[in-house]
């Protein structure tokens, strides 16, 4: 029960910030934008576009699906190399 | 008989999957072009020598343990994931990351961070539009650098002066994940001050940070410590070199 909690208690946290608003018209802006694009572009700086530009319409959504779905896999491979699932002890009476 | 961890990890996973993919767009290291050149170069040639030393240090330690690929493959695909990942902080209104250095220097070792963390960087510089190749240096500077330095070194005083694992790993995730925002600060107001006060730039971009990374620092805190207290039921030896207070 207090494991239900805690992982309910982490996931309500995460999933708060889409969920709710509190500031009003938040933009869930990176801090790229609100701290570090803001303070370059005072300095006479702007943000060049990246080498393989991929922040175009959709095709960002696809890469870092993609991203996630390769590093998912290298997580879960190694993961069950170091971490081999623990054998559940069969009694033959039942 | 039925494994009552699966929905729980379930739910985990899928809180964790919502939060990543609304919201892909944003980029939290320095982007391609904020730099000047020389700044650029300058950090590259910083962060050069804790990448080669981590190198060496992935032979030696290879050598002495067979799971140490294994471990060193995981910790980079979970640092990648984590570090392009942005989480919604209600209080901001902002999205950020974690970077995951403080873990991963537990685990592996300062100098491995710095690897692992270099090609974490450098695929998302160059395929997700996220960090940038000129700013490569810089951004392995304050995360494989400083966060896993600081971490590590956080991690280490605390088993030291007697603290137990829970409390010294959520220190060094609390802890590298504010060193890495502090150290893009540094990088920030170092390039970008001109003719105005070093302090004084630095400080603002600090303040700036601060409503965003010190909720999320505390989430990779409990992140850390979570991640430790499960290798240490599960394998312990994994933690064979985990620093006691001494040994790196």
């Amino acid at each position: 029960m207090k494991k239900w909690i805690r992982v309910l208690t982490v996931s309500g946290l995460l999933l708060a910030g889409p969920i709710c608003s509190p500031i009003g018209a938040a933009s869930w802006s990176g801090v790229d934008e609100t701290v570090i694009e803001k303070f370059a572009e005072q300095a006479g700086r702007s943000a060049r576009e990246p080498l393989i530009n991929t922040d175009q319409g959709d095709l960002l959504l696809f890469v870092f699906l993609l991203a996630g779905a390769v590093g998912g896999f290298a997580v879960g491979y190694w993961f069950r190399v170091l971490f081999p699932p623990r054998r559940v002890k069969v009694n033959p009476d039942v | 008989m039925i494994d009552h961890r699966l929905p729980i990890r379930t739910i985990l996973a899928a809180a964790v999957l919502l939060c990543a993919l609304p919201s892909p767009a944003f980029a939290m290291h320095i982007a391609e072009g904020i730099l000047p050149l020389p700044w650029a170069l300058l950090w590259y040639a910083v962060a050069f020598p804790f990448v080669a030393w981590g190198l060496r240090d992935l032979r030696r330690r290879s050598r002495e343990a067979p799971w140490f690929k294994p471990l060193v493959g995981l910790v980079g695909a979970a640092l990648f994931l984590i570090s392009c990942m942005p989480i919604p902080v209600p209080t901001a209104g902002t999205c950020s990351h974690p970077s995951g250095a403080g873990i991963a220097a537990i685990l592996i070792g300062p100098g491995l961070t710095a690897v692992v963390a270099s090609i974490a960087l450098t695929l998302q510089a160059l395929f997700l539009a996220h960090g940038g190749l000129t700013t490569l240096g810089a951004n392995i500077v304050s995360m494989g650098v400083a966060g896993a330095w600081v971490g590590w070194g956080v991690f280490a005083a605390a088993r030291r002066f007697g603290l137990p694992w829970f409390a010294a790993a959520f220190l060094a995730g609390l802890f590298s994940d504010w060193a890495t925002y502090a150290t893009t600060s540094l990088e920030l107001a170092a390039a970008l001050h001109g003719e105005g006060s070093f302090t004084t730039m630095f400080s603002l971009i600090l303040l700036a940070f601060v409503p965003t990374q010190l909720p999320l620092g505390i989430l990779e805190g409990f992140l850390c410590a979570g991640a430790l207290k499960f290798i240490r039921s599960r394998r312990p030896e994994l933690l064979r070199a985990v620093p006691e207070g001494g040994a790196a």
